[in-house]
């Protein structure tokens, strides 16, 4: 078989990345100096019991009856800060400190989705000045 | 920024426009960029360069004598007025109906459309009554896109986001290089489906047809037929309650939950073992030297 296999760590704690940002833990990953596979559970599926009110907002204005893309979305971790990746800016957008974390992934994944909602929509989103310039007239 | 207006922009050339909107030429991979935002200042649902379009407000294009590109300035035209709802009358499987739309929207096409439907979209909600062609919803960011009858092959290939939605049967290789959002067939998917899937979720209601989920990377694939044969490196997965909560949640929103439930869904994820990661690991670098 091609390939080799699979030789990343578990995701056992929430704050897993946060306590450590390197989070190097099985033998593979301590000898490449780099953490294997992603730093959250892509796979997790949302909460709709947990929803904040924002989102319940965007559903509405959108005509959506879930979600929809923001399944998708969940908090993830860069250099020991939590942050979500935008994938219109192709980066992370780092929580800010005044935004308290919650216990769970779940409440955690909500805020995240709420607070890249709000980066994307606002005049302040690189994607506003790169659409000027690239723009056709 | 702010003091540049359109026409001033309108002036220059495409250089000059991006250097006058403070851009850089700068290599800025693996560097962090600095933006001021407060996330309570202004509560926005929509792109700022968005169409203000209501719902309510309907209109009617009969596509029968436009061409492609006519059809889809159409669209634009009567989103620009304010126009929330769009039925497109005798489409006549015309090519790339729909195409690039980042705007909310309901969107309800009145017949079939040929290849590349929708596709590239950002927020629509599409309903189509006929069939599509090949690669529909073909790298879809959000919305929802809903076909009542059979699509072809590539259905939402290299989709990145929202709900896309086949009623009927759908052609082989359905979402391959997936990266995100839902793809929901209400009947059999064909070979190779979900192939090099990365992440979202697939769940087709009927059977799935050769190799499904060949090398894929991540994502999951529920299928509540019978599997023909599981490609390299996918494996069957156990269904969590959540995942029946969400299945639930999903299928009765498209009118596509079985009398029997979702128990017999059968969950199928990467098995990670084509992860590569042999060329960062220096003991095999030594062997080599």
């Amino acid at each position: 078989m091609a390939g080799t296999q699979y030789r990343g760590s578990e995701i056992k704690d929430v704050d897993q990345f946060l306590k450590d940002s390197a989070g190097l833990e099985s033998e593979r990953e301590k000898e490449i100096g780099q953490h294997i596979g992603y730093r959250y559970d892509v796979n997790l599926v949302p909460d709709y019991e947990r929803i904040t009110p924002f989102l319940k907002q965007y559903m509405e204005v959108m005509g959506w009856d879930d979600l929809n893309w923001l399944e998708d979305v969940h908090m993830g971790y860069e250099e020991g800060s939590p942050a979500v990746f935008d994938r219109n800016n192709n980066g992370w957008v780092r929580v800010p400190d005044s935004i308290e974390l919650p216990d769970n992934q779940q409440d955690r994944d909500m805020i995240a989705r709420e607070l890249l909602i709000k980066f994307q929509m606002s005049d302040r989103h690189p994607l506003v000045a790169l659409r000027k310039a690239y723009m056709k007239f | 920024m702010a003091s540049m207006t359109d026409d001033d922009l309108k002036q220059m050339s495409q250089d000059e426009r991006a250097k006058a909107l403070g851009m850089t030429t700068e290599q800025l991979t693996g560097k962090s960029l600095y933006i001021e935002f407060d996330p309570e200042a202004s509560e926005r649902y929509t792109y700022p360069w968005s169409h203000d379009v209501d719902f309510n407000k309907r209109t009617e294009i009969d596509t029968d004598t436009l061409s492609t590109t006519e059809m889809n300035s159409a669209i634009r035209d009567r989103m620009k007025e304010g126009y929330g709802t769009i039925v497109l009358k005798n489409p006549r499987g015309k090519h790339s109906l729909g195409v690039g739309i980042l705007n909310k929207l309901n969107l309800i096409v009145e017949g079939s459309c040929g290849y590349f439907g929708v596709g590239l979209i950002d927020g629509p909600n599409v309903r189509i009554t006929g069939r599509v062609g090949w690669s529909c919803g073909e790298n879809m960011m959000a919305g929802t896109v809903v076909i009542e009858k059979n699509a072809g092959s590539t259905f939402g290939a290299a989709m990145r986001g929202g709900d896309l939605v086949c009623r009927g049967s759908v052609g082989s290789r359905t979402g391959i290089d997936q990266k995100g959002g839902t793809i929901i067939v209400g009947g059999d998917t064909g070979a190779l489906s979900g192939f090099m899937m990365q992440r979202g979720r697939m769940v087709v209601c009927g059977n799935a047809g050769k190799n499904l989920g060949d090398s894929m990377y991540d994502g999951t694939i529920f299928v509540g037929g019978e599997i023909r044969s599981l490609g390299v490196d996918a494996i069957e997965a156990e269904l969590t309650d959540l995942d029946r909560q969400w299945l639930t949640r999903k299928l009765t929103q498209y009118g596509l939950m079985p009398d029997k439930g979702v128990d017999h869904f059968t969950k199928v994820v990467a098995g990670k073992q084509l992860w590569n990661y042999d060329n960062l690991e220096p003991s095999e670098k030594k062997l080599i030297l």
